[in-house]
């Protein structure tokens, strides 16, 4: 039935494409974009209803506006694009045909409704809930309908891309193991399965509960089995992110994995321990045990967190290799200094793989600590840590490859590439004055979700330090430079894909799928002995030294705060 | 490549470079002091959230916290008409959360002890104790008791961290902490 009509072959890697698995990674791609240009709209109005000078929204909308902006850009933008990516890393990396092509447009579809319906229920007014609705809070019941109807859209798109690994198997279009990045996709749709279950187990009850059918949700119960969709969907961006980058390192520059095995074993830490996560949303909650905490908040023994760090040096590891393979060997650090700083996908990757270690990395496992948590629970601590992950982390990420999915995928030629090669620089910069200083406001004690820090309506009041509302107003002004480097993002690929030159057939090499460098840095990855790195040692110590002393720095502070027991 | 097939068939028989051990051993290591860090602090830790809680009724945890307050009350907060109470050090000591108030004030000694119990009328809330940067999460149906020590005398206040509906920027209570 896969006729040979159904494929092109790419001109540039040579990868026989599946034109229905080509257009449905089109068609959620864009539907990503549409609904991160929605939610980052959303993002930017938040933070400048939070800059106390400026107070844009009033409260009522403002918390409309909040849980649209978690929920558009956290599941949506990021889902949508997700499904795009376990297409392209099943059927395009495996030379492969997307197993039954018209469930995906179901399942597309079926996203895309829930996400239209989610969003009228919020602008309707009656489930401003926030993303995470907490129970005994009610939403209108079409809220959770459509995010229901979204969830089980996605389980299906990750029930093709496992179907289509089985007939890459069977139809033997690969030798050997499947790529690196296609194994770091399959751990996160094995993780989507875990979360979107979970999401299933509790919002189908709270559905029936906002329609009278079930008289009480436990909110203890509610907050655990959400988390376990909420916090491990989290671990579905990180391996994705993760996978992307090892993608734009070897599209971009050649770069090999250093080691198959300590990458894979690494995308496989994941799946063992991240589901435990759930945990990191009940450190300061009644009826929780201690030990359980402590287990479950460590994925064990931070056996997750260890994947990371693998990774962390894995992949500045590749590029170093793959750039000493072609020659810039001289000092430490020639390789990274002329390393293609003006191609955006390299760039953006270069940045999310640093921001997400130094901003969201460090931050996630300090607040994570059980007893640390005290001190930032709710505050704004939380969204500067957050946005330090999934924005400059898995966000960032999105966009870098979507330079090169433009040209690959769609065709076409990037259009205004000089605003294209800035829009890392500007969207990454915004990002980590969002994520600096909302973590820093948080550290001061300003709450999370709240409208009003001078507390005007209120009966008793209380003064925020007067460096707490300048964290704000700075968290402000990066804001509209995050949204100008998000609009600046979606100006390149709407721009280039309706009016981009095609590169039909032959065309010019565009972001040229770079040689495999012969260098002997590479020549045979992971053989004991010949790897030298010292760049990526440099730069993995100073991770370290940082991550150490925050960390110290924080039980420093939390023991001068009230004793509790 | 990372995007083809791994060049060596038997990738997991490869042998592993120095370099990978080692970081993989740090890093390894750090997991297990970042692990055993926090049951030190359990052991040593000052700061160390209780494990009691119980389930309530909104309202019996209510009829505690009103005999409480008609036991203790010291006086009225300015023209509010919200109480002040101030109980004995070691006692059990309630603090409602509803939508918008944490009722009533408490006046608690430095230095002394006292068994605080949260618990919410209605939704979740979040008990933030500022400026001293104290978060809990308060649930109905659960009342969570937490022995606290005040190291410090001053006005403290307590901003509702979880959202809470239309009113939950104005969710403000208040605790006094008076030199003994
Ligand atoms: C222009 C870019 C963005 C800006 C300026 C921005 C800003 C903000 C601000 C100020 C908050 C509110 C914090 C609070 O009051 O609690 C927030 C919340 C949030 N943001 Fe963003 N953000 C941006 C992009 C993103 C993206 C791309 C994502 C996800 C991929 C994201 C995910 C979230 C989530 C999940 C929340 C929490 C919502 C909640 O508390 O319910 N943001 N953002
Ligand atoms: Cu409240
Ligand atoms: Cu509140």
């Amino acid at each position: 039935m896969a006729a040979n009509t159904a494929f092109r072959t790419c001109p540039d890697t040579g990868l026989k494409v599946h034109l229905p698995a080509q257009a449905l990674i089109k068609a959620n791609a864009v539907a990503a974009v549409v609904f991160l240009l929605l939610g980052g709209l959303f993002g930017l109005f938040v933070a400048l209803t939070r800059w106390p000078e400026v107070h844009l929204l009033p409260a009522e909308s403002f918390y409309a506006v909040l849980t649209a902006h978690g929920m558009d850009v956290l599941l949506f933008w990021i889902i949508f694009f997700e499904i795009a990516i376990l297409y392209f890393a099943s059927a395009i990396l495996l030379n492969c045909r997307l197993a039954a092509p018209w469930l995906g447009w179901v399942a597309f579809i079926l996203m895309l409704v829930g996400a239209i319906i989610a969003n009228v229920a919020v602008i309707q007014g009656e489930s401003s809930v926030m993303f995470t609705s907490y129970v005994p809070m009610k939403a209108a019941p079409h809220f959770y309908l459509g995010l229901i109807l979204f969830a089980v859209g996605a389980l299906i798109g990750v029930g093709i891309f496992f179907a289509t690994l089985v007939i890459a198997r069977e139809e033997r279009t690969y030798e050997g193991s499947v790529p690196l990045v296609t194994f770091g996709a399959v751990t996160a749709a094995i993780i989507a399965v875990f979360t979107l279950a979970s999401g299933a187990i509790i919002l189908i009850p709270t559905f029936l509960w906002s329609l009278g059918y079930i008289a009480h949700i436990d909110s203890m119960t509610y907050k655990l089995v959400w988390w376990a969709m909420g916090h491990s969907s989290q671990q579905i961006n990180v391996s994705a992110h993760v996978a992307v980058w090892y993608a734009i390192a070897a599209i971009v520059l050649g770069a090999k994995p250093l080691s198959e095995k300590v990458s894979r074993s690494a995308f496989l830490l994941y799946i063992l321990f991240l589901q435990l996560a759930s945990a990191h949303h009940l450190l300061v909650e009644p009826g929780v045990s201690s030990e359980w905490k402590i287990f479950n908040t460590s994925y064990a023994i931070y056996l997750a967190v260890l994947g990371s760090l693998i990774h962390g040096m894995s992949v500045p590891g590749a590029i170093e290799a793959a750039q000493r393979g072609k020659g810039y060997t001289r000092g430490v650090f020639e390789w990274l200094t002329k390393a293609p700083w003006g191609n955006p996908a390299f760039s953006g990757m270069a940045l999310s793989l640093v921001m997400f270690g130094f901003l969201g990395g460090i931050s996630g496992v300090v607040m994570g600590t059980e007893q640390i948590n005290l001190i930032m629970h709710n505050t704004l601590y939380v969204p500067g840590h957050f946005h330090g992950t999934v924005v400059a982390g898995t966000t960032l990420a999105f966009m870098a490859i979507t330079y090169l999915v433009v040209p690959l995928i769609f065709q076409r030629e990037l259009l205004v590439p000089k605003m294209a090669q800035w829009q890392p620089y500007v969207f990454g910069l915004g990002v980590a004055g969002i994520s600096l200083f909302m973590m820093g406001a948080g550290t001061l004690g300003v709450a999370r979700r709240h409208w009003d820090i001078t507390f005007a309506d209120s009966t008793l009041t209380f003064d925020y330090p007067g460096a707490a509302f300048l964290m704000l107003g700075l968290n402000g002004i990066f804001a509209i430079m995050a949204a100008v480097g998000g609009a600046m993002y979606i100006v390149v690929v709407v721009a280039s894909i309706l009016f981009g030159k095609r590169r039909e057939g032959a065309g010019e090499p565009a972001p040229q799928p770079a040689e495999p460098p012969a260098g002997a840095a590479v020549g045979s990855y992971g053989n004991a002995g010949t790897l030298h790195l010292p760049g990526t040692y440099v730069l993995v110590g100073v991770f370290f030294v940082a991550f150490v002393l925050y960390y110290f720095i924080n039980w420093k502070y939390l023991s001068e705060v009230w004793p509790l027991s | 490549m990372a995007i083809a097939p791994p060049e060596r068939r038997l990738w997991w028989k490869e042998p592993l470079d120095k370099a990978e051990i080692i970081w993989i051993t740090i890093a390894f290591l750090w997991g297990i002091v970042m692990f055993l860090a926090m049951i030190y602090w359990h052991i040593v830790g000052e700061q160390n959230l209780s494990n009691e809680a119980y389930r309530i009724d909104p309202e019996v945890f209510a009829a505690k916290a009103e005999e409480m307050t008609e036991k203790y009350q010291v006086r009225e907060e300015g023209d509010t008409g919200i109480p002040v109470v101030h109980p004995p050090p070691g006692s059990d000591v309630y603090l409602i959360s509803r939508l918008w108030e944490w009722w009533p004030i408490l006046e608690l000694e430095k230095d002394q002890s006292y068994r605080l119990h949260l618990s919410s009328m209605d939704w979740q809330h979040g008990f933030s104790l500022q400026p001293t940067n104290i978060n809990v999460q308060v649930h109905p149906n659960y009342d969570l008791v937490m022995t606290i020590k005040p190291n410090e005398a001053g006005t403290f206040s307590v901003v509702c961290n979880e959202f809470c509906g239309i009113g939950h920027h104005t969710m403000v209570g208040r605790i006094y902490v008076t030199e003994r």
